[in-house]
C-alpha cells in the first residue's frame, strides 16, 4: 500500500518527532510511507478564520500532491477534519457562488481516502496492538476536531491500553475543549488562557506524568499552559508513544 | 404597504433559491422516529405513568371506581380543605364523601374569588407514561383552565388503563387542537436558582392523581 | 433590538473582565455543569434521539424553505379561531401595536410570560415610556428585573446569580414593586420561590392584560404552545381578558402532528426534563375560558434578512432550548452579558450578527467568541451547524460580499481592523502555495531559534501572557526526510 504522510505545516516547522514517529511506526507496521515534499498547508486556518477564498488554492495544491496516494495520513484531528468534511463544503459553497463543479471535482478524490494517523491504524490496519513500550502514566485529551469532527471514538484509548508498560489515567472533562481553537487562542487570549488553565489543572489532578493527544497544536497551547504553570507534565502526541518501543525507546 | 405585504415580500426575496416544486410536506419528511419507546403490556404501561408522576413529585394513589369517592374524602379531609372547586361536569358521586364546600366554576368567578378556594378536583383527557403528563382539554369534568391553576391542591383522577397512553405521539392523536390545553407533569417547579429543580412556585404546589380502575377487575 | 445592548464593547473586552470575575466563573460553572449532566441522562432515555433530532431538523428546514405560504395559512386559522394577527416589520412596530392594544383596554400594567421575542424588541421599556408598566412573571426574570440587571441565559436569565445573591435582591427590591420579601428571607431555593410565589401573586389576580411569546405556531390549527415550568405562564395566559403574544416569524410548525418531535426534544434539551410541569396550547378565544381577546404580533426584525442567508438561515431552526449555552466553554467562562445580546451563548453568537447585522463592534465580535470546539452542534435538538454559521459569518466579516439589510441586498464592505490579518493570510496563502518559499522561511526559523525569546512584545503577548511558545527545532521534517531519505539506514 502506497501511503502518503500528510504531516500538516505545523508539524513539519515545529515538530519534526511527531513526524519521525509517524514514519518509525508505519515502517515497523510494514507500510510504505512516501512524503511528498511539495506538501504544504491544509487550508484550515484560511478557513476557519474566515478566508474560504484563499483556502481554496491550498486546498487544490493539497489534491495535486496527494490526488495519486492510495491512503493520506494525518497525526492531526483538526487537519483531517478540515480535508474530510470541509473541503466537500469548500466545493459546495463554489457551486453556490456560480463558479460550477471544478473545486468540488478537484478535491473530491482526495476526501475519501485521508485519515487520521489513529483512525489508519485501528481501521485500515485492523491493529490496536502496535508493539510499543512505554512505561509511564499517561492520560489522554481528546482533541475536538478528533473526537466530534472526524468520530475517533476511542481508537487512540484503545491503541493506548494496549501499550506495554502504559498506565493510562483518565482526564476528568476530557471531552472539553483545551481553548486553543487556532486564531480563537489570540483574538479571545483571556477565554482562550481560563480554558487551557482548567485543562491543565485537571490533567494535573490525575498525577500523570505525560498528557497525550493525537494533535500538536492542542499540544502546543496545552502545553504552553503547563510550562508557564509549572505543572512539571509533558505533552506528548500519540505517535510519539505508539511508536516508541524497549528497543527504542522514546525520551 | 402594510407590515403583511412588507413581510410577506421580504420572505418571498429570501427564498428565491427554493426551487418552487420542491417534494410535498408528508413525503419530504421521513417520521421514522418511535410511536413509542419499548413494549409494555397495559398493566406496565400504567405502572410506568405512576412512576413517572412520582417521578416529578405527583403524589399518586391507586383504587377502584367503587371506592373513589372514599379516596377523595380521605384526601380532602387530610389536607383541611373546607372548599373544593368543582367542574360543571364531574360525577357527581366522586365527591360523595366529602364535607368540603362545593364551589362551582362559573364564568363569573374573580380570581381572588378562586384564589380562596383551597382544593379542586377533575377528570382528565390522557395521561402520558413515558412522560409522567396529564392532559386537560376543558371538558366538562375538568372545567375551565383557571380553576386547576389557582387553588393551590389539585386532585386529577385518571381512568386506567383507557385514558393512559404510553408517548407523546400517542396523546397528540388523541387530543383535538381546537380546545385549550393544559399539560401538567407534576406539580409547579422551577429550575431558575441555580438550575436545580424546586416544587412550588405559581401552580398547585400539590397534585395528587387517583389512578382508578374499574370496580370489576377487583385491583386493591 | 432593545437599545440596552447599544455601544457595547467587543466580545474579548467584556469577557476579559468576567473571567476574573471568581464568583461569576462558580455560579456559572455549577450551574452548567449541574445541567450539563442531567440533560445527558434525560436524553439517553429516549434511544430514537438521532431521529427525532433530524426530524426536527428537517420539520423546521421545509417550515423556513416555505415560510410564507406557513405564515399565509397561520394568519388565517387564527383569524378562524377568533384571534386577530398583526404583522411588525421590526422592534419599532412591534412595540407600537402592542402599546396600543394595551392602552385600547385602558389598562396601565401587564403582566408578562417570559419571551424572548419581547426581551428582544425591548418591548417593556417601551411601554414604561408609554407610561404601562410591565411585571415580568417567570422567577429568573423577575430576579433580573428587580435587580435592574440583564439577562445572561436563554432559559435562565439569572443564572449568574447564586442563591445568596437572589435573596439579597428580593429584600432589598421587592418593595418597590409590590409585596416586599418576608422579613427573615433565607436563601434556601424553596423559601426564595415562596417569596416570588406571594410577591406575584397579587399582580396576576388583577391582571386584565397578559403579554407572552410563544415555543411554537400550528400554521393548520392556529395553535400557539408555551411550554414552562412554574405555572406564571398559565397564569398570564388564562386569567387577563386580553392575551397579546409577541412571536418571531419562524416559530411556525406545519402541522398539529410535528409537535410530537418538539415535546419530546425541547423538555429533555432544556431543563432536562421528560416533560415540563406545564405546556398551555390555546388555539384563538374559548367562549368563557380564558382571554377574550387574543392579538398574535407577527415579528420579523431581521428575521427575514437572516432566511435570506443559505448558510445562515439555519439559525432559525432554533427552538430555544438553550442547550449549548450549558454545553459551551467559552459561555461557561465568559457568561452571558459579554455576548452583548438577549441571545448569548453559541446560539446568539450566529443569531445576533444576522438579526442586527455585523455593523456594530459587539456584533464583529461574536463570530470569533468560539473555539470552534463542536459541543454546540452535537447537542443542539434540531442539529444547527453553529461551527458552520460562525465561519460563514467570519467570512462576510473579513471578505464582505452580499447580504440582506431590512429587506434589501446589501454588499458588505470588509470590515476595518482586519488589515493585517488579512495581509498575513494573503502572504500565508502566497508561501503555502510555493513550497520553496515555506521551506526558505522553516530553515530561516531554525537557523535563528536560538534567538526566539520565550514571550512576545505588542499582539503577541496574546498567546504569550499565558502560554510558553514553542521552541523551533534544529531542521523542519522535511530537511530530515531529504537528509535521511526518509529516515532509511537508521538515521536519526
Amino acid at each position: 500500500m502506497r501511503v502518503a504522510l500528510f504531516l500538516t505545516c505545523v508539524n513539519d516547522t515545529l515538530y519534526p518527532d511527531t513526524g519521525r514517529a509517524v514514519v518509525k511506526l508505519l515502517t515497523r507496521l510494514g507500510v510504505e510511507v512516501d512524503f511528498p515534499m511539495t506538501q504544504t498547508c491544509c487550508g484550515q486556518a484560511h478557513y476557519n478564520t474566515g478566508y474560504r477564498h484563499e483556502a481554496e488554492p491550498l486546498a487544490r495544491h493539497f489534491s495535486d500532491v496527494f490526488g495519486e496516494y492510495e491512503a493520506i495520513v494525518t497525526p492531526s484531528g483538526s487537519c483531517g477534519a478540515m480535508v474530510r468534511e470541509l473541503y466537500p463544503r469548500m466545493g459546495e459553497r463554489a457551486r453556490a457562488e456560480g463558479r460550477g463543479d471544478s473545486l468540488a471535482a478537484t478535491l473530491a478524490p482526495v476526501v475519501p481516502k485521508t485519515y487520521e494517523l489513529t483512525e489508519f491504524l485501528v481501521d485500515v490496519l485492523g491493529v490496536t496492538d502496535v508493539g510499543a513500550y512505554y512505561p509511564h502514566t499517561v492520560t489522554y485529551h481528546p482533541t475536538c476536531h478528533g473526537l466530534r469532527g472526524l468520530g475517533l471514538g476511542d481508537r487512540p484509548r484503545r491503541l493506548l491500553r494496549a501499550v506495554k508498560g502504559l498506565e493510562l489515567v483518565e482526564l476528568p472533562g476530557a471531552e472539553e475543549c483545551c481553548g486553543f481553537g487556532g486564531t480563537f487562542a489570540l483574538k479571545n487570549a483571556d477565554v482562550s488562557a481560563a480554558m487551557g488553565a482548567d485543562k491543565v489543572r485537571n490533567a494535573a489532578s490525575t498525577g500523570a506524568e505525560v498528557l497525550c493527544a493525537a494533535d500538536n497544536s492542542c499540544l502546543m497551547h496545552i502545553g504552553g499552559t503547563m510550562a508557564r504553570l509549572s505543572t512539571g507534565m509533558r505533552p506528548v502526541h500519540i505517535a510519539e508513544i505508539l511508536a516508541s518501543t524497549e528497543e527504542e525507546p522514546a525520551v | 404597504m402594510s407590515g403583511r405585504d412588507r413581510i410577506l415580500g421580504r420572505v418571498r426575496r429570501a427564498l428565491a433559491d427554493v426551487p418552487p416544486d420542491e417534494v410535498p410536506y408528508e413525503q419530504a419528511l421521513q417520521r421514522d422516529y418511535l410511536r413509542e419507546h419499548g413494549a409494555r403490556s397495559v398493566e406496565e404501561t400504567v405502572e410506568l405513568l405512576a412512576e413517572n408522576l412520582a417521578d416529578y413529585r405527583a403524589i399518586v394513589h391507586r383504587t377502584t371506581s367503587k371506592e373513589l369517592a372514599d379516596v377523595i374524602g380521605r384526601l380532602l379531609s387530610e389536607r383541611g380543605s373546607k372548599s373544593v372547586l368543582v367542574p360543571s361536569g364531574l360525577d357527581a358521586e366522586w365527591l360523595g364523601r366529602t364535607d368540603a364546600g362545593r364551589a362551582d366554576d362559573r364564568a363569573e368567578s374573580t380570581p381572588a374569588e378562586l384564589d380562596r378556594v383551597e382544593s379542586v378536583v377533575t377528570g382528565c383527557a390522557v395521561a402520558v407514561a413515558e412522560t409522567g403528563t396529564i392532559v386537560l382539554d376543558g371538558s366538562p369534568d375538568q372545567g375551565r383552565r383557571r380553576i386547576t391553576l389557582v387553588p393551590d391542591h389539585h386532585i386529577c383522577v385518571v381512568r386506567v388503563p383507557e385514558q393512559v397512553v404510553s408517548s407523546v405521539p400517542q396523546a397528540l392523536e388523541r387530543l383535538d387542537p381546537a380546545r385549550p390545553l393544559t399539560w401538567i407533569s407534576g406539580p409547579s417547579a422551577t429550575s431558575d436558582i441555580e438550575l436545580d429543580r424546586v416544587e412550588g412556585v405559581h401552580g398547585p404546589r400539590t397534585l395528587e392523581v387517583i389512578l382508578v380502575s374499574d370496580s370489576s377487575e377487583g385491583r386493591g | 433590538m432593545s437599545g440596552t445592548y447599544l455601544g457595547m464593547p467587543a466580545f474579548p473586552k467584556a469577557a476579559h473582565e468576567a473571567v476574573r470575575n471568581e464568583t461569576l466563573r462558580g455560579n456559572l460553572r455549577h450551574a452548567t455543569h449541574t445541567i450539563r449532566a442531567k440533560r445527558a441522562t434525560a436524553v439517553a432515555e429516549v434511544s430514537d434521539w438521532a431521529l427525532l433530532r433530524e426530524a426536527g431538523k428537517r420539520i423546521k428546514d421545509h417550515t423556513l424553505r416555505h415560510l410564507d405560504r406557513y405564515l399565509v395559512q397561520l394568519e388565517e386559522s387564527v383569524t378562524a379561531a377568533g384571534g386577530t394577527v398583526h404583522w411588525a416589520a421590526d422592534a419599532g412596530e412591534a412595540n407600537r401595536i402592542v402599546a396600543e392594544l394595551v392602552k385600547a383596554t385602558g389598562e396601565s400594567e401587564v403582566v408578562k410570560v417570559k419571551s424572548m421575542a419581547t426581551q428582544e424588541i425591548g418591548l417593556n421599556e417601551a411601554l414604561e415610556a408609554e407610561g404601562i408598566r410591565a411585571y415580568e412573571t417567570d422567577l429568573a426574570e423577575l430576579i433580573v428585573q428587580l435587580g435592574k440587571d440583564r439577562p445572561s441565559h436563554i432559559l435562565v436569565p439569572a443564572i449568574h446569580r447564586n442563591r445568596g445573591e437572589i435573596r439579597d435582591i428580593f429584600r432589598s427590591e421587592m418593595s418597590e414593586w409590590g409585596r416586599p420579601a418576608p422579613e427573615d428571607l433565607t436563601d434556601t431555593p424553596a423559601e426564595l420561590a415562596e417569596a416570588a410565589r406571594l410577591h406575584l401573586r397579587e399582580k396576576f389576580l388583577r391582571a386584565k392584560v397578559g403579554i407572552s411569546g410563544a415555543n411554537f405556531m400550528i400554521a393548520e390549527t392556529g395553535t400557539l404552545v408555551v411550554v414552562e415550568s412554574e405555572g406564571n405562564g398559565r397564569m398570564c395566559l388564562t386569567l387577563p381578558e386580553t392575551l397579546i403574544s409577541v412571536v418571531g416569524i419562524e416559530k411556525i410548525l406545519p402541522t398539529w402532528r410535528d409537535l410530537e418531535v418538539f415535546l419530546q426534544t425541547l423538555p429533555r434539551s432544556s431543563t432536562a426534563e421528560r416533560m415540563n410541569p406545564y405546556t398551555s396550547m390555546w388555539t384563538g378565544t374559548t367562549d368563557e375560558d380564558g382571554p377574550r381577546n387574543f392579538h398574535l404580533v407577527l415579528l420579523d426584525n431581521g428575521r427575514t434578512d437572516t432566511l435570506a442567508d443559505e448558510v445562515g438561515r439555519q439559525a432559525l431552526r432554533c427552538i430555544r432550548c438553550s442547550a449549548c449555552l450549558n454545553v459551551c466553554p467559552v459561555y461557561e467562562r465568559a457568561g452571558g452579558h459579554a455576548y452583548g445580546s438577549v441571545y448569548p451563548g453559541p446560539i446568539g453568537a450566529i443569531l445576533s450578527p444576522q438579526l442586527r447585522g455585523t455593523g456594530s463592534e459587539i456584533d464583529a465580535s461574536l463570530p470569533y467568541a468560539s473555539s470552534l470546539c463542536g459541543a454546540c452542534y452535537e447537542v443542539c435538538p434540531v442539529a444547527i451547524d453553529i461551527p458552520e454559521v460562525l465561519v460563514h459569518l467570519r467570512e462576510r466579516i473579513v471578505e464582505g460580499g452580499p447580504a440582506t439589510r431590512e429587506g434589501n441586498k446589501v454588499v458588505l464592505k470588509p470590515a476595518k481592523g482586519h488589515a493585517a490579518e488579512r495581509a498575513a493570510m494573503r502572504a500565508a496563502r502566497w508561501a503555502f502555495s510555493h513550497p520553496g518559499a515555506l521551506r526558505t522561511g522553516q530553515r530561516m526559523a531554525s537557523r535563528t531559534r536560538r534567538l526566539h525569546p520565550r514571550t512576545l512584545p505588542g499582539p503577541g503577548k496574546a498567546w504569550s501572557g499565558s502560554r510558553d511558545l514553542p521552541t523551533v527545532p534544529a531542521e523542519p521534517f522535511r530537511d530530515w526526510w531529504q537528509r535521511t531519505g526518509g529516515g532509511k539506514g537508521g538515521a536519526k
